[in-house]
């Protein structure tokens, strides 16, 4: 650093950081979250200051610019996580955890899956991508067809063990459970597919990283620019690691692998995913 | 002679789950192969399990508290439930839950003519949530079935599987169409290849038109009717991924080639179903039994509705190729890769998917803590924590459940004697010394406890018929035994005879040939 750090710069890089927090604010909405962010993306320094207070408050500084503000991510363990326990939680009882976590998991997955198909458009700082409810949940009822067609092509062993519920794989409990049901009071019934995918659009609309978009496009949402930094920088890096962990590599084209199926097309071999 | 069994396999033909090897037994002498698994086993199970819900309906309608269900047979409702929602499919949607009702309401009604109209609609209804399962998170039901592990061992599985599934349309709307499953189990042998089975059953019904066999004929237009929906629902999905997907179906080739054999289809079909529709309205309008002349007419109406469907079909084929030019003009396509980045559906969605759900808690909760932003950490301060006490809760509509119907059953009775009453009833009666009268059990129990001679009397009462065979069978080796000499019982509180009571041991029934009576009779005389 070239110049010694006064205390003024130390309130300014936690002041950055404190407006950062806020889910809904944008740098073009105020000033003053407009000059630090300004002074950040100028001042090396006054950044490398910002990063060392985010450290130390267990966040990671992914980006800041004028376009998305300051977007943070939280650290393992950080007091900022959100715990997805807590996300999962259900009121409903009698029905196994795991099999409502991998769920409520997917749906983010599928989520930001469609919202950025292709590896381009996630790596593209001016995309916009959208996504329904319709959509997602069509898209991952494909993946899973998709992966029911090879199965039966490779001639695994077909149904779920009933002693080891645990072993079923997870396209199986997604195309079991049902798209929507009609509850009593006509409303969608939150344990169903598109309930608890829309139940993560809503909740990503309340983090500020999607736009509900006109009621005349339906329930389609639009993604904000601070969305597509923490897929990019944080989200798909750590869920991509997890997956190295556990063996499963897959190759694909550059171009991207969301494909649609038709169901009787067995010439699918696209090598988008290959099973660990 | 014992026969060694010893396990084998090899491959044989495949069956539905996927378990490709037959398995047999052999004996070490070589004397025979028992076939332990064929590969049509699993499938021959599904299908039984299939119809199972229909079953079902009928065994549990007598549990039905509003209405005398005896007069409905259920699974002739669902079945026709199941034929409406069926021929109610096209190509956007199927029925929704009141149509099918509407349709469902003549044939109750014909079940219980006298019945009031609100009860037809109820048993209806009743018929159809039943069909869904609603009350299920699946909304569906399941079966186990076994089958053999490459090591030889029995497995058990399971097997999911619907009858009518909800679904939404673009509108909104929630509305059902029959799975596959329940096609399968209507029409019988589904499984096979949609078009030659739809030519087949139009030969067999051109045959038997002309040979004037109208019931046959109607049975056959059915069938045919069925497999068009069929048909249509399978090309309906090529298309909707079609139209969806512009970037990566092969519009060269693929789909072109799939329009143009759909519209060579509609053609023939066409030009068949007008033949026989010439020649049966011919016969409807010349017959003279009017019996003959209604099945005549009814086949009409299904042949005039396969054309109609295969217009409708037509109809869709030609605006999904416009579908799929216009989303093409409107993608805009971005420049080669700018940086590597990760292929969110095909290195992340589709990998997870494919694991087992033990495995995949990890992933996705790593995806989640990531993409799912920050969380404000919430500190108390105490000026405001009045006010947050004091706030309503909020109505969290969307996070919770349907409220579940419970289902009432009456409280079990009471227990009239308590544990320890009991104790001490069975402590006056372990009497494997001397037997004893009545009159003095009961003396000695109301000194303890003024109810107790009342438990003492029902178990000597019981006792004089004791379950010999139970006892047997569950392995006691003695039985109290209450024996009648004539004396009569002198009691304030009760009269009769003063009994004999004693223990009489078993055992001696297995081992010596006696009958067990024979056995306790001598020993309590004794």
């Amino acid at each position: 650093m070239s110049e010694p750090v006064s205390m003024g710069d130390v309130v300014d890089g936690a002041r950055l950081l404190a407006l950062g927090l806020r889910p809904k604010l944008i740098p073009s909405r105020d000033l003053i979250y407009a000059d630090l962010v300004k002074r950040a993306v100028e001042d090396d320094t006054f950044r490398e200051l910002t990063e060392a207070i985010a450290e130390g408050l267990g966040l990671t500084l992914l980006a800041v610019s004028a376009r998305t503000g300051v977007v943070l991510g939280p650290t393992e363990d950080s007091v900022f996580e959100q715990k997805f326990d807590d996300y999962a939680r259900r009121s409903m009882t009698g029905e196994r955890r795991d099999l409502e976590r991998v769920l409520h998991g997917i749906a983010h997955l599928a989520i930001a899956a469609l919202a950025f198909p292709r590896p381009d458009d996630l790596a593209n700082d001016t995309y916009v991508g959208r996504v329904s409810v319709e959509q997602a949940d069509t898209a991952v009822r494909e993946a899973c067809m998709m992966l029911a067609t090879r199965a039966t092509a490779a001639e695994e062993a077909g149904d779920p063990l009933d002693d080891a519920p645990e072993l079923e794989h997870v396209w199986r409990l997604y195309s079991r459970r049902p798209e929507t049901t009609l509850t009593k009071d006509g409303r969608v019934a939150p344990s169903t597919t598109r309930g608890v995918i829309g139940k993560a659009l809503r909740f990503l609309m309340d983090q500020g990283f999607l736009v509900k978009m006109s009621d005349v496009d339906g329930d389609t949402y639009r993604t904000t620019p601070r969305y597509q930094v923490q897929v990019r920088e944080l989200a798909a890096g750590r869920a991509f690691a997890e997956l190295l962990a556990l063996g499963v590599v897959t190759v694909t084209d550059p171009s991207g692998s969301l494909r649609t199926v038709s169901p009787t097309a067995s010439s699918t071999a696209d090598g988008s995913a290959s099973d660990a | 002679m014992r026969k060694v069994a010893s396990f084998g396999y090899s491959t044989f033909a495949s069956n539905v789950s996927g378990t490709r090897y037959r398995q047999y037994m052999t004996f070490a002498d070589g004397s025979s192969v028992i076939t332990l698994h064929d590969e049509g086993l699993a499938r021959r199970l599904k299908a039984l399990a299939c119809t199972a819900p229909l079953h079902d309906l009928d065994a549990r309608k007598v549990r039905l508290d509003w209405c005398d269900a005896n007069a409905y047979q259920m699974a002739e409702i669902a079945l026709q439930a199941i034929d409406q929602v069926t021929i109610a499919m096209d190509f956007d949607r199927g029925a929704d839950h009141e149509d099918v009702v509407k349709r469902l309401l003549p044939f109750v009604e014909a079940q219980a003519p006298g019945r009031d109209g609100a009860e037809h609609v109820r048993v209806a209804r009743w018929v159809l949530d039943n069909l869904i399962n609603v009350g299920s998170t699946d909304r569906g039901f399941r079966a186990l079935y076994g089958t053999f592990g490459a090591t030889g061992e029995y497995q058990r599985r399971v097997w999911d599987f619907r009858l009518l599934v909800e679904l939404v349309s673009p509108e909104g709307e929630i509305y059902l169409r029959a799975s596959d499953e329940a096609i399968n189990v209507l029409v019988g042998a589904l499984d096979t290849d949609v078009e030659s089975a739809q030519i087949a059953a139009e030969v067999k019904l051109e045959n038997l038109i002309k040979r004037g066999r109208l019931s046959d004929a109607q049975l056959a237009a059915q069938q045919a009717r069925y497999r068009t929906v069929q048909y249509a629902e399978t090309l309906r999905r090529k298309l909707e991924a079609t139209r969806r997907d512009v970037r990566s179906v092969d519009w060269e080739r693929e789909v072109p080639d799939l329009i143009d054999e759909a519209l060579t289809h509609i053609a023939d079909r066409y030009r068949c179903e007008n033949a026989i529709l010439t020649n049966i309205t011919e016969t409807r309008d010349e017959a003279e039994d009017p019996v003959r002349k209604r099945r005549a007419a009814e086949l009409v109406e299904i042949v005039s509705d396969c054309i109609r469907r295969h217009t409708q079909l037509q109809a869709r084929l030609q605006e999904a190729g416009r579908t799929f030019r216009f989303e093409q003009d409107r993608q805009q396509f971005s420049g080669h890769a700018q940086r590597a980045t990760v292929d969110l559906f095909g290195h992340l969605l589709v990998p997870v998917l494919g694991l087992a759900v033990a495995q995949a808690t990890l992933p996705v909760a790593a995806f989640f803590g990531a993409a799912a932003g920050l969380t404000q950490p919430r500190l108390p301060r105490l000026t405001r924590l009045v006010d947050q006490l004091l706030t309503p809760p909020q109505d969290r509509d969307h996070l919770l459940d349907e409220v579940p119907e419970p289902e009432l059953a009456p409280l079990p009775d009471p227990e009239v004697f308590s544990d320890d009453q009991w104790q001490q009833a069975w402590e006056f009666l372990d009497l494997t010394e001397v037997p004893r009268r009545l009159s003095g059990l009961l003396a000695d129990a109301r000194l303890l406890d003024p109810d107790l001679p009342w438990l003492v009397a029902l178990l000597a009462l019981h006792a004089i018929s004791p379950e010999i065979g139970v006892a047997v069978r569950q392995g006691g080796d003695q039985v109290l035994l209450a024996v009648d000499d004539g004396t009569p019982l002198d009691d304030p509180e009760f009269g009769g005879s003063d009994l004999l009571v004693g223990v009489a041991r078993l055992g001696a029934a297995e081992s010596s040939g006696f009958s067990a009576e024979d056995a306790l009779r001598g020993e309590a005389v004794a």
